[in-house]
């Protein structure tokens, strides 16, 4: 080879060592409880990752004041990756989480499609796994080491429909559905199901994915039906847009949506078009309710803005667990320090796993911010759903629906 | 014979370490060693495509997700109930997954080769840039065909695949490829395709059936890339089409252009750097990207031929090279 | 009716748009024989840039004709510079390598922007202020068109109306089919090719920025991935009316539109971005030079 490609080849490899180096930072070695979060901090639902680092935020911060940051004397740590939206991305950050990282426990995800992806590494690793807000069924059948703090699907479903049918009182509607999204997909099978029961119709269905910008072509379709309601569980981006797009075609039916939709973001996107539009959620920001209340506070303090129901459950998940860590330390402190950062890889890890996961499968009566938490044999929180209208450029609680 | 007595060392050697490494080397950096595998398969059989026959095809994610949903439905269809049988006859567990595994797999590459066919036969009649287009085109109408097919997951994909892809397999499908790619090089059909690739219109006219070699080419590097998309799919444990984006075709590209176009082993190497560099980058990770691009755009100006050129890594010309003192540069 | 009607309407704006982006591909393909994969992405900087104007003039607060101009030239003048800054620094060098080499080099460049945008911008959508109110304008028989709407198409056909007049009745337009006929001849005529070229680059540019505001006057949501499809679908669209043919990219681009808004309406919407590679191959097999292209033999 010529001297030229030597030297070419000389500038790559150094290149290359200088990233291999830079890539293999030393990690400090104090024993710790390592804390894993999964989110989509930057995407298409950026929100969605960024409300959960801020519940979880909130979550170390109490911890601080309360402990020093400290259960069982261990320090806690947590550790955030961003899949970016993108599921495989998710399974490979839990795997890292797991394995380089040593967490204990994972926190994540929002979405039902990446918790999908990254529930099974953490049930092959024997690592719970609390979704603060992944709502579809299949998301715990994963297995036992797979923990939600909200409602499943088939109720959320079921809310809608029992709103449309029996508050609203209308009996033709539309259906608009995420065909990317696993969420959205189930959300509109369950929908369908309970509001046929219930005497209604579904006059027309159409779909979009996420990401798409222009929806005008399914609305006109739509619209040739005359819906009395459009009912749209999607994500907060596209439904602020199809909202948008709906009263330019002329569309003034009301539109419908779950708790895809809770988001920061929601009325800036969707404006003046959301208007007397309902969607089902976890809580409601004007709930009187004391623990809500000073929630509301912190959050406002530190980050100037009302939190949003994602927030609020990634709170309740990380002091579940929390909640769990310190039972097992009382209990059982010797299993407790199989959970040190010391203690990775060994046996003692495994059990002490294990027994932290069968802690978290007995929350009972947890006094979350969003309602009082308890995990059925599924692993699923059962609780009531409220509903909020958008009135006046603001969310406003509307009802409550109890399962 | 020798070669029998190579290829029977190669997948011995490949079993030992197969058993070893997962023992030696913690769980990520073995997932980061499987990824560097399939990557490496991509590239090469990408390479077959593009570097040895010169067809610009930026598609391969469309044949590897083809590759990936077929050999899971298989699976999940039969493949899971031989295994159960087999296993219950007193099988060993890794004889009997193995084995499905392999059966998945080759209906995977199978059913990718078909798609290789159907892309590669209008390639015919288009050159260049169009080529190019053409086949993104198919690779985004493959990925829509599969959103759009409800009984196999749609747009969210299948989850609860089996994980019985190990170092031994992706190992079994570098080892093929890169065995298949040499082979093809050194023969005549090799011939064949680098004629049609330096110049297209001379072999038509020297009587080379460019139709012929130009549909093998997609055939064979479609299979593999089918097979790759299979052992992907059997170790994620969950396949969706969102995996599968004009953005890996880019990615698999990349890995052949920067390896050098027509170099197998620079496909290799590539492609083991290329998917070192995001998981060695995670710290900077929101830059990963950006470095990828502006390397693209910097080795298109300077060295466009990549890091082998066309050339093979080979020890005996490397050994040549050096003892001639005035040998060429 | 009403309703194909009301789907014409969308894809005509939806046309309109695909056929600005189309004209800078074909512009760029007809000149230099390179597909743009970077147009797409020059689309995208065209609605942050105007986003960023509009912010920063508050042009929303109290929106008027005036200033709403001023954003959409500024972004136009933007964009120009990008589009002058890629030509120099990243497609000049490979101009004489190999076809692949300056569609890697394209990719590369699409790859730095959108990436480079993410950075910058950050990743979640931002939201594009009314710097025009909407409204329903009725069309009659239950067919309305937002002024937004209409403000896309009229827009789109100014320009397209001045592009002709450059390219047919300027010296430069004359320079520019010269190039795109052959480099060596229109040098031997005294043509700075160089120039042209980069002249090309920076008209094309601008149209897609152009493009970009108009979108997100009518769609708010914009994300640095945003040019990716309209970007692919735009090219085919001028491959569809005969690249290097400007009438052609015209004509792509509303047949485009078209297509795809009633395939998604009256087919399924999951169908939308595959019709548009559907399109291209049905094309590319039974007329490759496009609809209104000429068929050019090719020479050994």
């Amino acid at each position: 080879m010529s001297l030229r490609t030597w030297r070419q080849l000389g500038w790559i490899a150094v290149v290359g060592l200088v990233l291999l180096a830079g890539g293999c930072g030393g990690k400090p070695h104090q024993n710790e409880l390592v804390i894993g979060e999964y989110g989509s901090l930057t995407g298409g639902d950026a929100d969605f990752g960024q409300s959960t680092k801020k519940g979880v935020e909130l979550a170390m911060d109490d911890l601080a004041a309360s402990s020093q940051g400290k259960i069982g004397g261990l320090t806690v740590r947590t550790v955030v990756e961003d899949d970016q939206g993108k599921p495989e991305e998710a399974a490979t950050a839990v795997q890292k989480m797991i394995n380089q990282d040593r967490v204990i426990a994972v926190i994540g995800e929002v979405a039902s499609g990446r918790s999908m992806f990254g529930g099974p590494v953490c049930q092959q690793a024997g690592v719970p796994m609390i979704s603060p807000s992944s709502t579809n069924p299949k998301v715990t059948q994963i297995g036992d080491f797979i923990f939600r703090m909200c409602f499943i699907d088939p109720f959320q479903g079921t809310v809608m429909a029992k709103f449309t049918a029996d508050n609203l009182k209308l009996k033709k509607v539309a259906i608009l559905t995420d065909l990317k999204n696993e969420y959205s997909v189930g959300l509109t099978q369950f929908f369908k199901e309970a509001f046929t029961q219930r005497g209604g119709q579904i006059v027309a269905e159409q779909s979009y994915s996420s990401g798409d910008q222009d929806f005008r072509a399914q609305l006109t379709a739509l619209k040739a039906k005359n819906p009395e309601a459009i009912y749209l569980p999607g994500y907060y981006t596209e439904a602020g847009l199809i909202a948008r797009q709906a009263r330019e075609l002329g569309i003034k039916a009301p539109i419908l949506g779950g708790d895809g939709w809770e988001s920061d973001q929601l009325i800036g996107i969707g404006g003046d078009a959301l208007e007397g539009c309902y969607y089902s959620n976890h809580f409601a920001v004007d709930n009187p309710d004391p623990r809500l209340q000073a929630f509301l506070k912190k959050h406002q303090a530190k980050y100037g803005q009302d939190p949003n129901a994602i927030t609020g459950l990634a709170f309740d998940a990380a002091n579940v667990l929390f909640q769990s860590l310190n039972k097992l330390y009382e209990q059982d402190p010797a299993t407790f320090a199989g959970l040190g950062s010391a203690k990775a890889g060994t046996d003692l890890r495994k059990t002490a796993e294990r027994k932290l996961r069968d802690i978290i499968a007995t929350t009972t009566n947890f006094p979350g911010v969003t309602g009082n938490i308890t995990l059925d044999e599924n692993r699923n929180a059962t609780k009531p759903a409220v509903v909020i209208e958008i009135k006046g450029g603001k969310k406003v609680y509307t009802t409550t629906i109890n399962p | 014979m020798r070669q029998l007595i190579w290829l029977a060392g190669s997948i011995a050697a490949l079993a030992a370490i197969g058993v070893a490494l997962p023992r030696a080397v913690n769980p990520y950096v073995l997932q980061v060693i499987i990824m560097c595998g399939i990557n490496v398969i991509l590239a090469v059989s990408l390479n077959l495509i593009n570097g040895f026959t010169g067809q610009f095809s930026i598609g391969h994610a469309g044949f590897m997700a083809v590759g990936a949903y077929a050999s899971t439905v298989f699976t999940l269809q039969i493949g899971v109930k031989w295994v159960a049988a087999l296993e219950a006859l007193g099988a060993p567990g890794w004889l009997a997954q193995g084995a499905a595994l392999l059966m998945a797999l080759l209906v995977g590459g199978g059913l990718a080769a078909v798609a290789g066919y159907l892309v590669g036969l209008p390639s015919l009649r288009l050159r260049g840039d169009y080529l190019a287009i053409v086949t993104l085109g198919f690779g985004e109408i493959i990925r829509v065909m599969i959103l759009n097919i409800d009984a196999i997951g749609g747009a969210r994909g299948i989850a609860g695949i089996p994980v019985w892809t190990n170092v031994f397999w992706v190992g079994a499908g570098v080892l093929a490829v890169v065995l298949v790619s040499h082979h093809l090089a050194h023969s005549t059909h090799g011939r064949a395709l680098f004629a049609i690739r330096d110049d297209e219109v001379a072999a038509e006219a020297l009587g080379v059936d460019t139709t012929r070699y130009k549909v093998m080419a997609f055939v064979i590097g479609a299979f593999f890339a089918g097979v790759a998309g299979g052992l992907f799919s059997h170790y994620l444990t969950a396949v969706n089409p969102n995996s599968f984006t004009f953005l890996k075709s880019i990615e698999v590209v990349a890995m052949v252009v920067l390896g050098g176009m027509g170099s197998i082993s620079g496909s290799v190497m590539a492609a083991i750097l290329l998917t070192l560099a995001p998981e060695v980058l995670r710290p900077v990770k929101d830059y990963r990207m950006v470095f990828y691009s502006i390397m693209l755009i910097v080795l298109m100006i300077t060295r466009p031929q990549g890091l082998m050129g066309s050339r093979e890594l080979s020890l005996p010309a490397f050994l040549r090279r050096r003892r001639s003192a005035t040998g060429p540069a | 009716m009403t309703e194909f009607l009301q789907q014409m309407v969308n894809g005509i704006t939806w046309g309109s748009v695909y056929a600005l982006i189309a004209l800078g591909y074909t512009m760029v393909y007809g000149i230099l024989r390179l597909i743009n994969f970077a147009h797409g992405d020059v689309y995208m900087l065209g609605a942050f840039f105007a986003y960023y104007v509009a912010r920063f003039t508050n042009a929303a607060s109290s929106p008027n004709p005036f200033k709403a101009v001023m954003v959409l030239l500024s972004s136009m003048a933007g964009c120009g510079i990008v589009g002058f800054l890629i030509e120099r620094f990243a497609y000049k060098p490979v101009r004489k390598s190999s076809r692949l080499a300056a569609l890697i080099t394209a990719i590369g460049v699409s790859l730095l922007l959108e990436n480079g945008g993410l950075l910058l911008f950050g990743a979640d959508p931002k939201f594009f202020p009314q710097i025009i109110p909407a409204r329903n304008i009725s069309l009659g028989a239950g067919v309305t068109i937002s002024n937004q709407q209409l403000i896309v198409i009229l827009v789109s056909l100014l320009l397209m109306y001045l592009l002709r007049v450059i390219v047919m009745h300027t010296r430069t337009g004359k320079a520019m089919r010269a190039v795109s006929y052959s480099h060596t001849a229109a040098s031997l005529m005294g043509i700075s090719v160089d120039r042209i070229i980069t002249f090309t680059f920076v008209l094309g540019s601008m149209l897609a920025a152009a493009a970009g505001v108009l979108v997100a006057l009518q769609n708010p949501k914009i994300e640095p991935y945003m040019g990716i499809m309209p970007g692919l679908k735009a090219f085919v669209a001028a491959v569809l009316g005969g690249i290097g043919d400007i009438p052609g990219a015209v004509l792509g681009g509303l047949v485009m539109g078209i297509a795809e808004v009633l395939v998604v309406g009256y087919v399924s919407p999951t169908w939308r971005d595959a019709i548009a590679f559907i399109l291209l191959i049905v094309i590319l097999l039974v007329r490759p030079s496009g609809i209104l292209g000429k068929h050019s033999a090719e020479k050994v």
